[in-house]
């Protein structure tokens, strides 16, 4: 536990060291500043208005950068410390393989996380000392979503970590699988499949299993049940899930793809040379 | 014990280690030579339990890969390369001693016996020292704790000579811990060590013992005479820390015992000027 422990305090150190990390903190700060002098207003723009439309965008906006941050700056490191000889030395140390990996993705998921979430409560709080409403039940099933999505990314990253022997190629990795998934979006590649005649099902199953498409419908989900800003697999999702089954399945999947990917790349690691 | 059978290696096809056998008794102090490519930094990493291999490693009858925890705990390592770590000196010692369970104020002790003062560079990055602090730093971190094996790759490369005398000092107080040292050349470790194995593309291609009479904590005595006073060779003296005894043609100082090999080394560069060379044994 001490191991653990110490793994988990050395990444949080470190990460909060790191320019990433000062960079990503400005990023989704400056996100919030910018809702918050552009967005919090009373104007209606596509029926969101006051905190609901600074969540909506923000949840958009996160979705947009938080996996890509995640999975550069995870493969960055992780991959770059082993490559510069930093393995080589901390591992000679009598630190359980288990608690280095967990402890150290635990850390990173407190580093990457709190900002985000800081962030957020940050304009929440400022709009209710401003009068604003706030949509309480939203705003906690949105943190829980980025929870998750947080989570799901950190595993990919640390599977793409142990997987590629250099940082270039872990990195060049780490922009392809996001590029993937963004690019089977609802409004992307998922509508051209069935506009291609792909069978429905399998659209379906495609948009299941990209988790960024399930934290976009989920998120969505919350503020228009109707679903009418999605493309076409979300009405299908809805129809078959209903609101609740949908929200339960955007916290779990997300989650458990995270563990099943960062579980196998434990797996790898203990098995494989560690340097 | 350190029992090594049938150890194999391979890269991308390459055989780093060719069915290595060895064995190491309990408190041996050996010298592990041999080229770049002979295998020696993977030997230390399949000792360390870093790399997957085939055949078996046992320190002490336990595997390092199996039980890693259990058997680092009391193996020192000293790189040649120290790692680029970012983190500051303060939390690296911190971090070891709370992994390890050894007390920070050892490290502290053998940092200050090597020269180095800790607290002016606690919140320095470790990546930012010079080279020769992060080695007194990396070896304070081995020797401040109790282990039964000590791995150091070229462990004295970076250090100045009062260092030098000061690790050799330290390592002769350590007499039952078995010392693996590697190096590429034999005289800079052939003092230090009673065994000493040359790997060769992965295979013991020799394996010997070291007669050396004299104890590895000695200090020699010298004094050297020259026939004119030369810049070079005067600081030459100053980096053993010799003082000048008479306007540059006379000089005196110490030599510790296990680098006599090199003192003499560095004399032999200025034979033409040397008139006069004593070198004395302490006596019992």
């Amino acid at each position: 536990m001490t191991a653990f422990l110490s793994a988990v305090r050395l990444d949080i150190a470190e990460s909060t060291r790191a320019r990433w990390f000062l960079l990503y903190s400005l990023v989704f700060g400056g996100i919030v500043v910018g809702l918050l002098v552009f967005g919090l207003t009373e104007s209606r723009v596509m029926g969101f208005t006051g905190l609901s439309r600074l969540l909506v965008t923000y949840i958009q906006l996160a979705m947009a950068i938080l996996p890509v941050f995640i999975l550069i700056t995870t493969v960055r490191s992780v991959a770059g410390d082993r490559e510069a000889g930093v393995f080589e030395y901390m591992l000679s140390l009598p630190v359980p393989l288990g608690a280095w990996y967990w402890g150290r993705m635990l850390g990173r998921f407190a580093v990457v996380f709190v900002p985000v979430v800081l962030a957020l409560l940050g304009a929440i709080a400022y709009g209710a000392a401003m009068g604003v409403a706030v949509p309480w039940w939203h705003l906690v099933v949105d943190v829980a979503l980025l929870l998750s999505l947080t989570w799901c990314f950190l595993g990919i990253g640390f599977l793409i970590s142990v997987l590629a022997r250099s940082s270039d190629v872990a990195q060049t990795a780490a922009f392809i699988v996001w590029l993937v998934l963004i690019c089977f979006l609802d409004l992307v590649l998922l509508g051209v499949l069935l506009r291609s005649s792909l069978p429905p099902d399998a659209v379906l199953a495609v948009a299941l299993a990209n988790p960024l498409q399930v934290f976009r419908t989920a998120s969505m989900l919350l503020f228009d049940p109707q679903l009418v800003l999605l493309g076409s697999a979300a009405y299908v999702i809805l129809d078959n899930f209903g609101i609740t089954g949908y929200i339960v399945w955007a916290l779990v999947y997300p989650a458990a793809l995270g563990t099943a990917t960062a579980g196998l790349g434990f797996l790898l690691f203990r098995r494989g040379d560690l340097p | 014990m350190i029992r090594i059978e049938n150890l194999t290696k391979v890269f991308k096809g390459a055989r780093v280690l060719d069915a290595l056998s060895l064995e190491i008794a309990t408190g041996s102090r050996v010298a592990l030579i041999g080229s770049n490519g002979a295998g020696k930094t993977t030997l230390i990493r399949c000792l360390l339990g870093e790399y997957a291999h085939d055949g078996s490693v046992l320190i002490d009858d336990r595997s390092p890969r199996a039980q890693r925890a259990e058997v680092l705990k009391g193996v020192g390592f000293v790189p040649q390369m120290p790692p680029p770590l970012k983190m500051p000196v303060g939390e690296l010692l911190r971090f070891t001693a709370q992994v390890t369970g050894a007390d920070p104020k050892r490290f502290e002790i053998v940092a200050g016996r090597l020269g180095l003062t800790l607290e002016p560079i606690r919140n320095r990055p470790f990546v930012k020292l010079s080279g020769g602090m992060k080695q007194k730093l990396l070896i304070s971190i081995a020797l401040g704790r109790d282990v039964g094996l000590l791995i150091m790759d070229e462990p004295a490369a970076n250090l100045d000579p009062p260092a030098r005398k000061a690790l050799f000092a330290l390592l002769a107080e350590m007499p039952r811990t078995t010392m693996l040292i590697t190096s590429h050349r034999l005289d800079e470790v052939a003092p230090l060590v009673d065994r000493v194995i040359e790997l060769d593309g992965g295979r013991v291609a020799l394996d010997d013992t070291v007669a050396d009479a004299l104890d590895r904590a000695a200090v020699l005595a010298c004094r050297l005479a020259v026939s004119r006073r030369e810049d070079a060779f005067a600081r030459a003296m100053h980096e053993w820390g010799f003082r000048d005894a008479d306007t540059g043609l006379v000089w005196e100082g110490e030599v510790p015992g296990p680098d006599r090999l090199r003192f003499l080394g560095t004399l032999s560069r200025y034979s033409g000027l040397i008139t006069a060379v004593n070198l004395e044994e302490p006596r019992v």
